[in-house]
């Protein structure tokens, strides 16, 4: 046996694999791998403890990218094998990669109960707006009057969202990145993976093929200063190329307004203060859309408690620290009787 | 008068099962509203039967609904025991004795009930608003419905209420003491000890609630109304001495017992600890409750969302080095299909438990049949195929456990267990194992990386290596997508597709070699005719093709346990026998594996109407086929 010790630190190359990425030219998920692979060499975490679980869809191709083990399930389940997994091995670092169809159609009902279970996971859920394998169809994230193969005269279902579903799953850290903004995205990995509970975080991606420029009217080089707010615990809520744009809460409807820093007599003072363990500031940051509001971007919610792993974990130990159990006392206890 | 008490003919239900057969064994029914509790006094009196030294099986009953409207037919719980002095094989074709606490119980049990058999009915649950309640038009005690029975009427109510009344319960608590009161009466009929009874009551209550000393009372009244009253003249208590049982330490155990203390010995043998997840869902569930109580034998439990993530759970848990159990029933299992089908493709073990019920759909959840052999062994999208082991009686489904666990954790594979809600529920004496006697079959994970390949094969067993996260220096991926035969690496490659399915078959059918051959029960290797069962037919046909061998007839018991891969001699076994049929509780599911597998010309006797098999109906097709 020859196992090598290795470096005290590793770069992101030590968490590509050797498989050849296959996702279209010019596809978000390249920008987004580089960024998880970045993220973990600048977290110190190791590629034998890490492990990436995925469901179907172009993004769940994911961990076959990376050197770390990996599990490509079905369609939906990653959340389901993902628990699993954590219950047997808690030390495990997982992390579960999905899509806006895998996690939201047929995965909704797992995602919502490993969200309001919070099993210590991160669930990166990269949201293109479409099914990009499956050819372009339309996907439960997709706006009203979205054209598809699926929908020839446009889209007439509701869209979900992605961070009020979290939210209303009782999850308790909630937040979302752009693909290309991967100093961003390193630190919500970041604070993703110091939360002990189920992460989760919506990562805006762009399918050059199916839906390019979906998310333009925020991601776009021209509308990014003015219609993205990025958040920051503890931070007034100002956004704009000229920082004079904030969000200030509206007493009388219960909502939030855009306002202008100097005009119509606002102060940097009637800017709400972000407060990342506000639940109901969380439902009204997730609720905005550009663009007469900014798409709210970084931590918007964490507030953590007890993972649903370390007490299942905490029972099982409490139990086995009476002893381990004795499987031949066990078949002869109560009535039994002898047979000479 | 006749020995009321002992009319019964027990096993040997037929009519050609002689004279001698008469009083060896009884069966007797309990049947009242399922609020009654009927199930505890079966089980109760189970017990106490056991203690005795008495061989015996028991069928519990039920309806699917918890507390259906009082009185109604849909509402009835049945529970029906067959002992014995001879070894007791199933419930019983018809009972001899049939207890019925109210009109609705009566009605739907009557019809099975032996002609001439003993009926003891609640008059004070008779009146006219119950008995129109039960869909009678009249009276069935006056209106000559029980002619051919021999009917005692006691107003059971009214003793319950009398005894209860110093304790100052309600009159609701009093009532529900019925069960003991009845439980009291047979105790006195069959000469049982009730001491086990009185513990069970006290444990329950404590010694100083008034509901518990009203429950004691019940059952110490029911057993002096037989001593005292008039009917001791018409029923004379009999004892069924002992049966001559194998040396050792016994108990009841129910199939859901012994299936979860295999499934942890099996993990011990393997030396793994083990995930459970499962979804609730009759009859399954009493698999997760018992292992939810297991955690100190290194068992986590996990109750999931769905029947799907369930399965997927338990998967995840394979892949993180545990052993991955999930257990359900047969709609849940057509729900795990997929998740089923990425642990054959990912080459991981898991146990999926199907305890079998009436279907299709819903079916009768607390039903039993054996209609899921083909989704056990075939019914998977592509070619998927994996090991299936069938158990036979609520004991077996212990060594029946450990079987698919070792075949799970050595061929990397998952494996169903078929059991099904007859056995799950079902109690009998068993002998109990000791795992000294259990060889182990630890299961070793590969924590070398050199030369390491995931899908790299071990040349005997076709499988494997199993590793788990954390090992460093062998990270890897597997998943859905087809793999390359050796790196595991995604491969849309021809000729690696059609070498990973015959590699899959192979494998499977490798386990052929590693099971026993099949054996006859009872019979010769050939002669003219083999009756073939799998599960929990092995009762009655165990005991129909006994009584014709009995009777001078050349016929044979073949009971099949491994119903995939099956046993490599089975062919030739099967072969040399003029005529065989295949008895089960569908429509022909072995009946035509067999027929595909070895073009036989087999035929079948199929029931499915949510009861076991009776011995009668197997003894009439063994003639039938003799031509007898």
């Amino acid at each position: 046996m020859n196992v090598q010790t290795p470096p005290q630190k590793l770069t992101a190359k030590d968490f590509a694999s050797d498989q050849e990425v296959r996702w279209c030219p010019g596809c978000g998920d390249y920008a987004i791998l580089k960024a998880v692979q970045t993220s973990l060499a600048n977290l110190g975490a190791r590629p034998e403890n890490t492990v990436f679980v995925s469901g179907i869809g172009c993004s769940s191709r994911f961990p076959y990218y990376m050197s770390t083990y990996g599990f490509h399930t079905i369609h939906g389940r990653a959340p389901a094998v993902a628990t699993g997994l954590k219950l047997a091995r808690p030390e495990l670092d997982i992390w579960l990669v999905t899509g806006d169809g895998d996690a939201l159609s047929i995965g909704g009902n797992h995602l919502f109960h490993v969200l309001r279970r919070n099993v210590d996971i991160n669930i990166l859920l990269f949201n293109n707006e479409i099914y990009g394998l499956t050819k372009g169809q339309y996907s439960p994230t997709s706006r009203v009057g979205q054209k598809s193969p699926s929908t020839p005269l446009g889209s007439v279902d509701s869209p979900a969202n992605a961070c009020q579903f979290a939210l209303g799953s009782n999850a308790r850290f909630i937040a979302r990145g752009i693909d290309i903004q991967a100093k961003q995205l390193g630190e919500v990995f970041a604070r993703a993976h110091a939360n002990k509970g189920a992460s989760f975080v919506e990562i805006i991606q762009n399918c050059i093929v199916y839906n390019d420029g979906a998310f333009d009217d925020f991601v776009a080089k021209e509308h990014a200063a003015e219609r993205q707010l990025h958040v920051v615990h503890g931070q007034p809520l100002i956004y704009g190329k000229a920082k004079d744009k904030g969000l200030r809460f509206n007493v009388a409807t219960l909502s939030l307004e855009a306002v202008t820093i100097g005009q119509d007599g606002v102060t940097e003072k009637d800017i709400l203060v972000h407060d990342e363990k506000n639940r109901t500031l969380a439902l009204l940051l997730t609720g905005l859309k550009p663009p007469a509001f900014p798409e709210v971007l970084g931590v918007i919610y964490c507030d953590p408690t007890t993972s649903y792993d370390a007490a299942v974990k905490a029972q099982d130990d409490a139990v086995r620290a009476k002893g381990p159990g004795d499987l031949d006392k066990l078949m002869r206890a109560g009535n039994t009787w002898q047979v000479s | 008068m006749n020995l009321q008490a002992n009319p019964g003919r027990g096993d040997g239900s037929s009519a050609e099962a002689g004279a001698q057969a008469d009083v060896d064994s009884v069966v007797v029914r309990f049947a009242g509203d399922s609020g009654d509790g009927v199930q505890l006094l079966g089980h109760q009196f189970s017990q106490e039967t056991a203690l005795a030294g008495n061989s015996l099986a028991t069928f519990p009953d039920f309806p699917a609904e918890i507390r259906a409207p009082t009185g109604t037919t849909y509402g009835v719980s049945a529970f029906q025991i067959n002992f014995g002095s001879r070894v007791v094989k199933t419930a019983g074709d018809q009972p001899d004795v049939l207890v019925a606490l109210n009109p609705a119980a009566l009605k739907v049990n009557l019809n099975v009930v032996r002609p001439g058999g003993l009926i003891i009915l609640d008059s004070g649950a008779f009146r006219e608003k119950e008995i129109k309640r039960a869909t009678f038009d009249t009276d069935p005690r006056t209106d000559g419905s029980l002619k051919q029975y021999r009917v005692i009427e006691i107003d059971i109510s009214a003793q319950a209420l009398e005894v209860a009344k110093p304790f100052g319960v309600s009159q609701k608590e009093a009532l529900r003491t019925k069960n003991l009161w009845v439980l009291g009466l047979v105790s006195w009929m069959y000469d049982r000890e009730m001491k086990s009874t009185s513990e069970y009551i006290a444990r329950k209550f404590g010694s100083e609630d008034p509901v518990g000393q009203a429950n004691v009372a019940a059952l110490r009244a029911g057993h002096a109304y037989g001593e005292t009253h008039e009917i001791s003249g018409e029923i004379t208590p009999v004892s069924l001495p002992a049966v001559k049982f194998e040396p050792g330490t016994y108990r009841l155990v129910n199939g859901a017992e012994a299936l979860s203390w295999g499934l942890v010995a099996g993990a011990q043998l393997a030396n793994l600890e083990a995930v459970l997840a499962s979804y609730p869902i009759t009859p399954s569930s009493p698999v997760l409750h018992i292992l939810a109580k297991l955690k100190q034998f290194g068992i986590t439990t996990f109750q999931a969302e769905d029947e799907i993530a369930a399965c997927c759970a338990a998967l995840g848990a394979s892949f993180g080095g545990k052993l991955g159990i999930t257990a359900s029933s047969g709609p849940g299992i057509a729900l795990k299909t997929e998740a089923i089908g990425l642990g054959i493709a990912t080459e991981l073990p898991l146990v999926v438990v199907n305890t079998q019920r009436a279907g299709p759909s819903t079916g009768l959840p607390t039903k039993t049949e054996q209609s899921d052999l083909f989704i056990a062994v075939w019914g998977r999208n592509a070619d998927a195929p994996i090991p299936v082991i069938a158990s036979r009686s609520p004991g077996d489904c212990f060594d029946v456990a450990i079987e698919a666990v070792r075949l799970a954790t050595k061929y990397m594979t998952p494996v169903m267990i078929l059991s099904d809600g007859y056995i799950a529920n079902a109690a009998e004496p068993w002998r109990i194992p000791s795992m000294k006697d259990y060889k182990p079959f630890p299961k070793a994970f590969r924590t070398d990386p050199e030369g390491y390949q995931v899908f790299q094969r071990d040349p005997d067993t076709l499988a494997r290596a199993w590793v788990k996260p954390g090992t460093p220096g062998m990270m890897h991926r597997i998943g859905g997508i087809e793999r390359d035969s050796l790196t595991g690496n995604i491969s849309y490659e021809a000729a690696n597709h059609q070498k990973m399915t015959d590699t899959r078959f192979a494998k499977i059918n490798g386990i052929a070699n590693d099971i026993p051959e099949q054996d006859v029960e009872v019979g010769e290797t050939s002669g003219k005719l083999a009756v073939v069962g799998w599960g929990s037919t092995f009762g009655p046909i165990n005991r129909a093709v006994h009584n014709m061998r009995a009777r001078g007839h050349s016929v044979s018991h073949i009971h099949i346990r491994h119903i995939w891969p099956l046993p490599r001699n089975l062919e030739t076994l099967l072969k040399s026998f003029d005529k065989v049929l295949v008895a089960e509780m569908n429509q022909g599911q072995m009946l035509t594996l067999l027929k595909s597998q070895y073009l036989i010309d087999a035929k079948g006797l199929l029931q499915v109407s949510g009861q076991p098999l009776k011995i009668a109906r197997v003894e009439a097709a063994i003639k039938e086929q003799l031509g007898v």
